[in-house]
């Protein structure tokens, strides 16, 4: 059983690879975005697997921080997106 | 074993990939998003290091937090130069040597190690049941290295006071200058109220955890910082003056009570940051506690900035 | 019993697997930002879930189970909405460069 974990682990990795190398080659910043959700969902399912074939629970926790961490990211992400940013007061008054 | 060491070799690969393709970057920003994919990938590479404490802290601090300082840079760099941010030829040929000479270093004490390693830990697993705890890192922490840990936390507060002091005179107990996504936009509205109840009840978990299996004080405090400034972003609640009495005492909390702790061990304990006999466990948990509060003000307000408005009365 | 469960995770976990692939294939090939976040996100939750499905047997007890399924309508939800405020921008500013 760990064996095949281990082995689809290692399939979900490769294919976030490539995602990822594509995704990081693009130009658009909206593509880049993308990296944080891809790893959301791949790293935690590798996390999961890895976690089942080495039978260490602890494992999970990571998994979970990950994918709090990977949504957090995410939004630093859009907010500091060129041109997206609004100040609740203007800073300018302050200057 | 041999699928296992294909996998470790991709992942390897993998991130030296997206390093490189970081560094290769032309934008601050797209650098910025894949040094963040490059400390969650690394959380994955710790846990194939069985250093799941490790990996925890990376995916905290290295995935979010310091990808959050990172991004507020950019912002600033744009705010103040417009698009012209390109440095000058020498200045980038100097930072350049600069990261080579240090990489080079690395991999020197890297790739040779002496011939046996030395290592305290059969002696720390051996006394570790004394302390009451599970977690031979907390161990460490808490009672072998707690002086370390002590001066590590100070230096958080001392980084923040560096933070503080980019202001100027007229800004002095301001509030921080946290860019806001304020747009009356009820995705990101509906995000900052949906994630912190789950993120604070992690953060809880992670801390009591820590005492017996990977976690603590930092990996808790990390992730209520990041609720903090997510609800902040989001402007669901403003930004605090940093002269507020309340958030002074919870930056300071955390330290002072593990001070406290240790002076009490030189009466109760004959050492400094000693724990008398039997009451081990219960401190470093209250010290925890209080240490996971105080790191997630001070990174919550590391990642808001400096002080930039004055507060209005 | 074991061996009926071990199938059960076998077969899940690589429905799981081959939903990544998907995904991926759907990232590379499609034209624009909005259809490929569209991919990367349907598709990648749906393969999470059957991993998380196929795992389920193995956790231990069921808190642990418990865990796992939590974990999998965190990232769900809190992807739902990272999506969508993806989307907002490249509604708002197009793909910008």
């Amino acid at each position: 059983m760990a064996s095949f974990l281990f082995a689809a682990a290692g399939f979900v990795l490769t294919t976030i690879a490539l995602g990822l190398l594509v995704i990081l080659r693009r130009r658009a910043e909206v593509d880049h975005m993308m990296a944080a959700q891809l790893l959301g969902t791949g790293g935690v399912a590798i996390l999961l697997l890895l976690a089942a074939a080495t039978e260490a629970p602890p494992i999970v926790d990571v998994a979970l921080l990950l994918a709090l961490f990977a949504a957090f990211a995410a939004v630093a992400f859009v907010r500091s997106a060129s041109g997206s940013e609004h100040e609740v007061q203007d800073t300018a008054s302050g200057r | 074993m041999t699928i296992l060491s294909i996998f470790d070799i991709g992942l390897v690969v993998l991130i030296l990939a997206v390093g490189a393709a970081s560094i290769g970057m032309r934008e601050a920003f797209s650098a910025v998003i894949g040094f963040v994919v490059y400390g969650l990938l690394l959380s994955i590479a710790w846990v194939r290091l069985s250093a799941v404490d490790v990996a925890l802290t990376e995916a905290a601090i290295g995935g979010g937090m310091t990808g959050m300082l990172m991004l507020g840079a950019v912002a600033r760099l744009r705010f103040a130069k417009g698009n012209d941010s390109r440095t000058s030829l020498p200045v980038r040929l100097a930072a350049g040597i600069l990261c080579a000479l240090v990489a080079a270093g690395l991999a020197i004490a890297v790739l040779s190690p002496p011939e046996v390693i030395p290592t305290l830990a059969p002696m720390a697993m051996e006394n570790l049941p004394q302390s009451g705890l599970g977690n031979p890192v907390a161990g460490v922490l808490f009672v072998y290295r707690a002086l370390d840990t002590l001066l590590e936390k100070v230096v958080l507060i001392l980084a923040l006071l560096g933070v503080w002091s980019l202001a100027p005179d007229r800004m002095w107990g301001g509030i921080p200058g946290l860019r806001v996504y304020a747009q009356p936009n009820s995705k990101l509205t509906f995000l900052a109220q949906l994630l912190p109840p789950v993120g604070i009840v992690v953060a809880v978990y992670m801390c009591w955890v820590g005492a017996k299996e990977p976690g603590g004080a930092f990996q808790g405090g990390t992730v209520l910082a990041a609720m903090w400034l997510l609800v902040m972003i989001a402007g669901l609640t403003s930004v605090p003056s940093i002269s507020q009495r309340w958030l002074r005492l919870l930056l300071v909390a955390g330290p002072m009570i593990f001070l406290a702790i240790g002076i009490a061990g030189m009466v109760l304990a004959n050492a400094f940051l000693a724990y008398p006999a039997g009451y081990a466990k219960p401190l470093i948990v209250a010290v925890e506690v209080a240490l996971t509060l105080s790191i997630g003000v001070a990174l919550g307000l590391l990642a808001a900035g400096p002080p930039e408005r004055v507060q209005r009365p | 019993m074991r061996l009926v469960l071990d199938i059960f995770t076998v077969l899940a976990v690589s429905a799981g697997a081959f939903f990544f692939l998907a995904g991926t294939v759907g990232l590379i090939r499609f034209p624009d930002a909005l259809t490929r976040l569209h991919a990367l996100t349907k598709v990648d939750n749906l393969g999470l879930g059957l991993v998380v499905l196929g795992l389920l047997p193995q956790a231990n007890g069921l808190f642990g189970a418990l865990k796992l399924v939590t974990i999998w309508l965190l990232v769900q939800l809190s992807g739902a909405i990272v999506t969508q405020l993806i989307a907002g921008t490249v509604r708002q500013h197009g793909p910008r460069e």
